[in-house]
């Protein structure tokens, strides 16, 4: 199977601090890569670099087949991703939110209505934003990453905020069952174990591990985050 | 263009649902006119007084709403979601200069008739006309100028400083265009119509500084 993404040698600075160092992976299509390590690790900058919103500083990223970020143009729109932020004007109703990306990636106003069905928020659609939980703003989050159906979802931390139930409901949309190539981000390493295919531990920014999840062991996940 | 669209009807969305920006460029213009008003102590203003009061107050007007302009972009995360997007990024110029553009046809269509009561320059109804002419290639100005000027300053953290810094000596030259054309359309005496050298030298700015806004606006979004 052909490999989604490639990272070798990636390096990523913010002023004099280091956050990403010579960090190489590969990823084949359709499979699950967890990325581990504590706060500050350098988690949410590899997404942001996969995700295009981010040059890498050193080394080679490809994605989708494409390289960046000479061809980030061509990758864009094959992108979902669900980050800290939810990317959502809070004076603005659910549905408009939604509408609103929707102009942006072509994609037909139907679509909107069946994802707002799909992760339960067709009757609070038209709330503005700021008046809604922050789980039901996570679900909305859900359905913008995913309304331009997406061949590569970068998701971090996709779970928080949800209660079960909106786990449960989500699933199928950002969950392995949707079959997309996913990289996500978790503190519940045992969650991000469970569905994976492939780890990548990062410790400082450097690349502690990377393979499969039974290559790492307990006494190696504690001394991840401790 | 469907992308700029989208963002322009978003822009205006927000700002008819929240009210923050318009209301208050219009406030502190109406406001800055009732200071001159006692502060220059004339019930009437006439040529190149009347052109400056009414110009310079319309400037720092539109500095309130440059300033304001990419805020929900950089707070709500407006701009990684136009990123994500397979979208060219001068829509998103084109969208935000729109929205200034906008905002200040609705704050002179408030303003112009207040600084008529305020400062009564003469023959100011027979003047609408050239006034109207020269406000539209000027708000042009500040509309361009702006979307450029708050690109840059919202990436900032000293925003409210960096955009009148920047903007306000970018802005000198369509201040003092849109000045003195403005100048015979008050005076009391003269033909009230401006000379075709200002209109020419609006019109001029207009477009280089559209050029130069399409051709660096790409840099400023990204990394």
């Amino acid at each position: 199977m052909a490999d989604a993404i490639e990272v070798s040698g990636l390096t990523r600075h913010f002023g004099e601090r280091t956050v990403l160092r010579d960090v190489s992976l590969s990823l084949p299509a359709g499979s699950t890569l967890a990325v581990l390590g504590r706060n500050g690790a350098g988690k949410s900058t590899l997404l942001r670099i996969l995700a295009t919103l981010l040059r890498p500083h050193a080394g080679k990223v490809s994605l989708l087949g494409e390289e960046l970020p000479r061809r980030a143009w061509a990758v864009r729109g094959r992108i979902g991703l669900l980050g800290h932020e939810p990317l959502l004007y809070r004076d603005l109703t659910g549905r408009e939110n939604l509408r609103y990306h929707a102009s942006l990636h072509r994609v037909e106003s139907e679509r909107v209505e069946a994802l707002l069905g799909a992760v339960g928020m067709e009757r609070r659609g038209d709330d503005p934003v700021r008046s809604l939980s922050r789980g039901m703003v996570q679900r909305l989050s859900v359905a913008r990453a995913v309304l331009h159906a997406p061949e590569l979802l970068l998701l971090d931390e996709p779970r928080s905020n949800l209660d079960p139930a909106g786990i449960e409901l989500l699933e199928p949309l950002i969950g392995r069952a949707s079959g997309i190539t996913r990289v996500l981000t978790s503190h519940d390493p045992s969650a991000a174990l469970a569905e994976a295919d492939l780890v990548l531990a990062l410790n400082g920014g450097r690349v502690a591990y990377f393979g499969a999840p039974g290559g790492l062991d307990a006494g190696a996940i504690r001394e991840l985050y401790t | 263009m469907r992308a700029a669209w989208a963002i322009l009807r978003k822009d205006l969305r927000l700002e008819l649902r929240t009210f923050e920006t318009v209301p208050a460029m219009a406030l502190f213009s109406l406001t800055t006119f009732v200071i001159f008003h006692f502060g220059l102590n004339r019930d009437q203003l006439t040529g190149q007084l009347a052109a400056g009061v009414l110009t310079v107050t319309l400037l720092f007007a539109a500095m309130l709403g440059i300033n304001r302009l990419f805020v929900a972009e950089r707070e709500q995360g407006g701009f990684d979601g136009f990123l994500l997007a397979p979208v060219d990024r001068s829509s998103m110029l084109l969208a935000k200069a729109s929205a200034l553009f906008i905002y200040m046809v609705v704050l002179e269509l408030i303003c112009v008739p207040a600084f008529g009561l305020l400062a009564a320059p003469p023959r100011f109804s027979s003047a609408l006309p050239y006034v109207a002419l020269l406000l539209v290639l000027v708000d042009l100005a500040f509309a361009v100028i702006g979307a450029l000027v708050s690109a840059i300053a919202v990436q900032t953290r000293a925003r409210d400083l960096i955009g009148p810094i920047i903007g306000l000596p970018l802005l000198v030259p369509a201040l003092i265009g849109v000045a003195r054309g403005l100048g015979p359309a008050f005076s009391v005496h003269g033909s009230q119509a401006p000379s075709g050298k200002w209109l020419l030298i609006l019109a001029l700015y207009d477009v280089v500084n559209a050029l130069i806004a399409y051709a660096v606006f790409d840099f400023l979004l990204e990394d």
